[in-house]
């Protein structure tokens, strides 16, 4: 059986799985569709909760992002994970306490204000949909890949599996085929990485055996990488490189406070019976979250060592020591199709070389001592890095296609509870709660999938031309989180005299200044024709990379909220009880 | 101020502290070992990973995850000896 039959058939096999359990646990009433009836033990909504987080960004595009940045990679690692502190610490509790089905609608209570609720909605459906638009890459780049066809085609593909998906099932549909696809996706991410560590150091663990020693040698494998990486003209692997320390610092204080801001995250704390099954459940989460991010920095630096010593199999500038393109292994030949790799061979001598080519100083020295004109790998799209990492490793079929899977069912249970989140966004908050309180179930529940398919449609072509890789896109949906709903969450519980006018002035400068930054660099809406100055490290303001800004816009929130409550009336007496409330588990006796 | 409006501010007063803590471990092993003093500290050794880059990528996640259970562990008790706990 070839690669591709078999590929389909694994994806084919668990898609068959997912709809069968979204069938079978179609969702009745409106308060099951959100919330599963709140009757959810902590461990499986915690596994619940680990596939709807680990999405594309995750899965497909985290350890091939690190791959490249080493070091400083770490700050996806450190700020998807230690959002769930926060989140457990911050917020969670207080929020399944209040009681309600959705973030705008504690907003909207606290604050006593339909204009807060609503803004709330906003900055929701803004950050759902950039990362919707990250999730629609990486379903695009799977599916391009097993279909072996143009990405275009794969992502048209992906967008009709997520809405018949996503609008089939409610909440407890995609609670409990999340669960199976938490199985299939910590399956098959840390299978083949088992292998690939086994063949390198000989240790099973992954998260050993990046700090071992090559097999058969004395050589720490990190130690070696980083040897060939200065080899090539790149930074050492375990050294500050790809961003500045600066950079790394907020884009993790982004991705973990925006992590804690994610309403469709905090939605699942929503879901258990008690106050401390959610200070558990976050818990929980992180445990099942942890078994992939801790295997991710092996995938990464492992995947890039393969590909590395692939295309140099022998001394670097010597005639044996590089890949002839005829010779090249068919997983690159398959890649090509996708466009998502390409070769060039600039100075024709029918071999590839890869190095470093905008370290000026390194590609001289290149062109002097092997004659080279250019790296010659001219594209390599970090989001097929863990996707191919099988293939590079040379690993069996099953494996390649298990991989495939993962990767879809990561991108598909994101996708859905995001998609979930943006349709009770609208019918819930602001059709029900604002604009037509009257509505019926029925039609609430309708306009909450009209407003899934235009949301899938929007991102679906965005995913096309997007932002940047799949990861970075959803950085930048953890950024608008982190300056728009983390602090007015927070100062909701924390700060009993912060106000109505306070939050709405936080959110509207945290959202404002974080849309404003971003959109300069990436463009308007994210169409990139319309970006007003270069995204680059020249172009930033003070050298800040966009995906970071989501920690300095919240800083802003912050001291917006703060100035503005200062100068105005404070919230009524009974808001104030409630804040009291919630800050206790029992109330009442 | 009755008996009861005390104690629910003695329980917020002693909950505040344990989040005090537990978030000044968090900043410490992510953003101070893991980020500000990772290239240091990676003249360190710990098997074959440099210590600020262990932290970063492997030390900083295991510390999150026993943290929070600690929290919850001990949030647990505060709820029982300030009797807010739930049924």
């Amino acid at each position: 059986m070839d690669q591709q039959t078999l590929s389909l058939l694994v994806v084919g096999a668990t898609f068959a799985l997912y709809i069968g359990i979204a069938i079978w646990a179609r969702a009745g009433s409106t308060s099951e569709f959100y919330v599963a009836g709140r009757g959810i033990n902590p461990i499986a909504n915690g596994m619940a909760t680990a596939a709807d987080w680990m999405s594309a960004a995750s899965f497909i595009s985290m350890a091939g992002l690190i791959a490249f940045l080493g070091f400083t990679g770490g700050a996806y690692l450190m700020g998807w994970t230690g959002g769930y502190v926060l989140m457990a610490l911050l917020l969670a509790p207080y929020l399944r306490k209040f009681g309600k089905f959705t973030v705008p609608e504690f907003i909207g209570d606290r604050y006593y204000s339909k204009a807060a609720r609503i803004i709330a909605v906003i900055s929701l459906i803004v950050m759902s949909v950039t990362y919707v638009i990250g999730q629609m890459r990486g379903v695009g780049i799977a599916f391009s890949n097993i279909l072996e066809v143009p990405l275009a085609t794969g992502l048209i593909a992906g967008m009709a599996v997520v809405f018949i998906y996503a609008v089939l099932g409610g909440m407890k549909g995609i609670t409990y085929t999340q669960i199976a696809q938490y199985v299939i996706m910590i399956f098959a991410y840390t299978v083949p990485a088992i292998f690939i560590a086994i063949n390198l150091t000989g240790n099973p663990l992954p998260q050993l055996g990046l700090g071992s020693t090559l097999q058969g040698t004395d050589t720490f494998l990190l130690e070696a990488l980083d040897q060939t990486m200065v080899d090539l003209g790149f930074h050492a692997y375990t050294e500050v490189g790809g961003m500045s320390l600066m950079n790394m610092f907020l884009l993790t204080l982004a991705l973990m406070i925006g992590t804690a801001g994610l309403p469709h995250v905090i939605i699942r704390f929503f879901t258990v019976p008690r106050v401390r099954d959610a200070r558990k459940s976050a818990g929980w989460a992180l445990v099942f979250i942890g078994i992939l991010y801790t295997t991710a920095p092996a995938v990464g630096a492992m995947a890039i060592w393969n590909l590395v010593n692939t295309v140099h199999p022998g001394e670097i500038g010597t005639e044996e020591g590089h890949l002839a393109h005829a010779d090249r292994p068919a997983w690159m030949e398959r890649w090509e199709q996708t466009g998502l790799l390409e070769f060039e061979d600039k100075n024709g001598d029918g071999v590839i070389q890869y190095y470093n080519d905008s370290d000026e100083e390194f590609a001289e020295t290149a062109e002097e001592d092997y004659g080279w004109e250019g790296s010659e790998i001219v594209t390599l799209d970090r989001d097929i890095m863990v996707l191919a990492n099988p293939e590079i490793a040379g690993l069996p079929g099953w494996v390649i296609a298990l991989v495939a899977a993962g990767g879809i069912a990561a991108a598909l249970s994101t996708a859905a509870g995001l998609l979930l989140a943006i349709s009770s966004a609208i019918s819930h908050d602001l059709l029900k709660g604002v604009f037509t309180p009257r509505i019926s179930e029925k039609n609430e529940l309708l306009a909450g999938r009209i407003a899934m398919a235009v949301a899938i449609l929007f991102a679906g072509y965005l995913g096309l031309n997007p932002p940047g890789f799949a990861a970075e896109v959803v950085a930048l949906a953890f950024g608008l989180a982190a300056a728009s709903l983390f602090p007015t969450l927070m100062m909701g519980i924390f700060m009993k005299k912060m106000n109505k006018e306070g939050a709405i002035a936080g959110m509207l400068v945290g959202l404002g200044t974080t849309l404003l930054y971003i959109f300069t660099y990436k463009g308007w809406l994210f169409f990139s024709g319309t970006a007003m100055l270069p995204d680059n490290p020249d172009g930033w303001l003070l050298g800040v990379n966009p995906t970071g800004f989501g920690a300095i816009g919240a800083v802003f929130n912050f001291i917006a909220a703060y100035i503005v409550m200062k100068l105005t009336r404070e919230p009524p007496k009974d808001i104030q009880d409630l804040v009291e409330s919630v800050r206790v588990p029992r109330t009442e006796g | 101020m009755s008996q009861e409006d005390l104690s629910r501010q003695a329980y917020w007063r002693a909950h505040l502290r344990l989040l005090g803590i537990c978030l000044a471990i968090w900043f410490l092993v992510s953003f101070v070992l893991g980020i500000l003093v990772a290239q240091p500290l990676n003249a360190i050794q710990l098997g074959g990973y440099p210590l600020g880059f262990w932290f970063a990528q492997q030390g900083s996640i295991y510390t999150f995850i026993i943290l929070i259970f600690v929290y919850a562990w001990r949030m647990n008790v505060l709820d029982r000896k300030f009797n807010v706990h739930e049924e």
